[in-house]
């Protein structure tokens, strides 16, 4: 029989859930509230009396060709970032599984990288990585302008990418060992007696098992390369968003607007695209991915 | 009866507590400064204040950097919708029209005078005040720190490279570029792409429009054309040269900026602002020989006065009344001939009075050895009366535009984009954000 708290009079549950409806009310749907009426009007930076214009904010946006660029920069930069975190968190999973001696301090060094703030992070691969004087320098001097991401979008995206995937391997790779290791050993020991390798292994028994925990990651690594935090500080502290918009991810471009534009109206219209995009993205995950996940 | 002895002693104390507070020991009242430069400059600025609230016992000014003019603009704003703003702020060049038809801000004139100062406005250089004044000459916030471009060069490499000549012209400084290239040096000449002093100052002494309506003084509806104009013929002289590595690109994003391009010798001539040379001073090594002039202009031009950069200080409307006598009170201190003097000396900005100027000149400041060359700013600022394309910028929006303009020249000197195509593109841009804040402030004029 199920055991249930029940409470006695009406007011208790609402007491305790009060805080926390306080706060998103606060910190949630207000701030949404105000986008969504910035997006429809023209808002004077300093406040005052903001005309309502219908769709017109979202006619210019769309009208923007490098709005347009943003997005693909935003669908190349949450896809690589996706499919490089989950593929190499899962190599380095099912290593560190294997119980190898020292494993303990490598799920240490690998989960690292997570605890440093983006920014910092952009900023310590801007001199790594720079042409000039980092790691790329003797590659440069043999091969002139082999790598220049202050010249180069190309270049300055694999950057980017690079330093987010660095930052959230970690992320996945934790998820990835724990879903590894509640895959039943036996499963493993058997195969193992009937001949099967370690590769094989992994591709027919442990991957398949841990199928919901990668659905989980897809979506999780998909929402963060769009809208994370670590999007925006990585863009914002190596390339600006340059050169000429080949970095230029969604979240930058709409801080941009509001805030160097002025333009409040504008980014508020940007950021209910996006909101609409990543519902769709997730939707898409949901009813077409998660079909084809098999939870025990 | 306990209860009316404790009412009587609360009494008591409260009575003694307010007789202390009389007019003796009256509690200062407190204003908040917010200011955009950070680093050495922004220790200087603390030290201004620390001046201010140590010479006089009413009022106590609080002075925080918002780290940059761009955050210190955005944060005015941000405070001044949560009417938490602070009674003086300081904002940069870029950002004058916004603050113009915010409402949200106390005149300058109309300040001084409610509060009894007397301040002779003609007093200020008028290509300074014409930048923060209304069309009709009242200034609506106080120039503060005022900046233009000036052409670096060392003396010394000029004179290994057997250049013999001070560059005046544009040719010259391709022919400069060509002797010092000869010589081995790699970098004759750095730039980056701050459009500040490659599209504003150059349009400005050669008398160039960058938009329509006198640059935006006439009217909202102002349009951009700096893709028309010998700008244009400029950015091509300048692909040529970077073609034939005469002129290098030295940004922040390629590992330095041109600053310290010129300072570690790297580059030997650069176009950057005045307010730069304590810096380069106190970077080159000693012997160095560097030397100053206005910006190069082509063979042929009519120079006219260059524009005034850097940032004023706006009072912001909202506060309550007594703030405004101390923000008064700062302001009428900061434009002493003292503090102006003062100022001047320990960060490299110019002084924005004609007395204060006079004052340094008479005292001998600018021909000891650090400071000399500083006077050439305020000649390329004073050259000539200012003309519509002199006067200032007074468009809406106006960082979005440099970063229209700076991301069309990065694509023209990283990517070999079409010149013609990006500066038309650029000015498209830019025109769009125009009409926007057009849009956003209709139905109001410019005053």
């Amino acid at each position: 029989m199920e055991k249930r708290a029940v409470f006695k009079s009406w007011w208790l549950p609402i007491l305790f859930a009060l805080p926390q409806i306080l706060l998103i009310l606060l910190f949630f749907y207000w701030p949404a509230i105000a986008v969504m009426k910035w997006a429809f009007t023209l808002e004077p930076p300093f406040g005052g009396v903001a005309e309502f214009v219908g769709l017109t904010n979202f006619d210019e946006v769309f009208a923007d060709p490098f709005y347009w660029n943003s997005v693909a920069v935003s669908l190349i930069f949450a896809l690589c970032g996706t499919c490089f975190t989950m593929l190499v968190g899962l190599v380095l999973a099912i290593a560190v599984d294997r119980r190898l001696p020292g494993s303990g301090l490598f799920r240490f060094l690998y989960i690292l990288p997570y605890a440093i703030a983006g920014p910092a992070a952009g900023m310590a691969f801007r001199f790594i990585l720079s042409p000039e004087r980092g790691l790329m320098a003797s590659v440069n001097a043999a091969f002139p302008d082999f790598w220049n991401p202050a010249k180069y979008g190309a270049h300055a995206l694999i950057l980017v990418i690079v330093i987010f995937a660095w930052k959230w391997t970690g992320y996945t790779f934790i998820f990835l060992l724990a879903g590894l290791q509640s895959v039943p050993r036996s499963l493993t020991e058997a195969a193992a007696m009937d001949g099967a390798g370690p590769i094989r292994r992994a591709i027919d028994i442990q991957v398949p098992l841990l199928a919901p925990t990668l659905f989980f990651l897809l979506v999780i690594m998909m929402t963060e390369g769009f809208v994370g935090s670590d999007t925006f500080g990585i863009v914002h502290s190596t390339t600006g968003g340059g050169p000429n918009h080949g970095t230029e991810v969604m979240v930058f471009r709409i801080v941009d607007e509001a805030f160097k534009g002025l333009n409040y109206s504008g980014a508020s219209a940007q950021s209910i695209v996006l909101i609409g995009l990543i519902m769709v993205f997730t939707f898409i995950q949901f009813r077409f991915i998660e079909k084809r996940v098999h939870y025990k | 009866m306990r209860l009316t002895v404790l009412q009587s002693a609360l009494a008591s104390l409260l009575a003694a507590t307010a007789f202390g507070a009389g007019p003796a020991h009256a509690e200062k009242t407190k204003f908040e400064f917010w200011y955009g430069l950070s680093g050495d400059l922004g220790e200087r600025v603390q030290d201004a204040c620390k001046k201010f609230n140590d010479m006089q016992a009413d009022y106590e000014i609080v002075c925080t950097s918002q780290n940059s003019y761009d955050t210190t603009l955005q944060n005015t704003i941000a405070a001044y919708r949560a009417k938490k703003q602070p009674a003086v702020t300081q904002i940069y060049d870029a950002g004058t029209l916004d603050m113009m038809l915010s409402g949200a801000f106390v005149p300058a004139k109309k300040l001084m005078a409610d509060n009894g100062y007397t301040i002779d406005w003609t007093n200020y250089f008028s290509g300074i005040a014409n930048y923060y004044a209304t069309a009709g000459g009242e200034l609506n916030s106080f120039p503060f720190n005022s900046s233009t471009a000036m052409f670096y060069y060392n003396v010394d490499a000029f004179q290994k490279a057997g250049i013999d000549f001070k560059p005046e012209t544009w040719e010259e400084v391709e022919e400069a570029a060509r002797k010092l290239k000869a010589a081995g040096f790699d970098c004759p000449l750095g730039f980056n792409f701050d459009t500040w002093q490659m599209m504003e100052q150059f349009s400005a002494i050669h008398n160039q429009p960058i938009a329509t309506k006198g640059n935006g003084y006439q009217g909202l509806d102002a349009e951009l054309i700096f893709n028309k104009t010998k700008f244009v013929d400029h950015v091509k002289f300048f692909k040529k040269m970077v073609d034939e590595k005469l002129f290098v690109v030295k940004t922040k994003q390629l590992g330095m900026d041109i600053v310290p391009a010129f300072a570690s010798q790297t580059c030997q001539m650069i176009q950057t602002s005045i307010a730069d040379h304590g810096t380069i001073g106190k970077t080159l090594p000693e012997g160095v020989k560097w030397e100053v002039a206005m910006l190069p202009v082509w063979k042929g031009t009519q120079r006219q006065n260059s524009l005034v950069g850097g940032a004023s200080l706006w009072v912001m409307a909202g506060r309550p009344e007594g703030e405004y006598k101390g923000a008064a009170a700062f302001l009428n201190f900061l434009a002493t001939p003292e503090m102006a003097q003062w100022w001047s000396t320990v960060t490299g900005y110019i002084p924005v009075t004609k007395t204060g100027f006079e004052a340094m000149k008479a005292n001998g400041f600018y021909d000891k050895a650090p400071y000399k060359g500083r006077e050439l700013a305020i000649a390329s600022l004073t050259y000539t009366p200012t003309s519509q394309n002199t006067r200032g910028i007074r468009l809406g929006g106006f960082t979005q535009v440099r970063k229209e303009v700076s991301t069309a020249l990065e694509a023209i000197f990283m990517q070999n984009a079409d010149v013609q195509a990006e500066l038309d593109q650029a000015a498209d841009r830019s025109n769009a954000v125009l009409r926007r804040f057009e849009k956003t402030y209709a139905g109001q004029k410019l005053n």
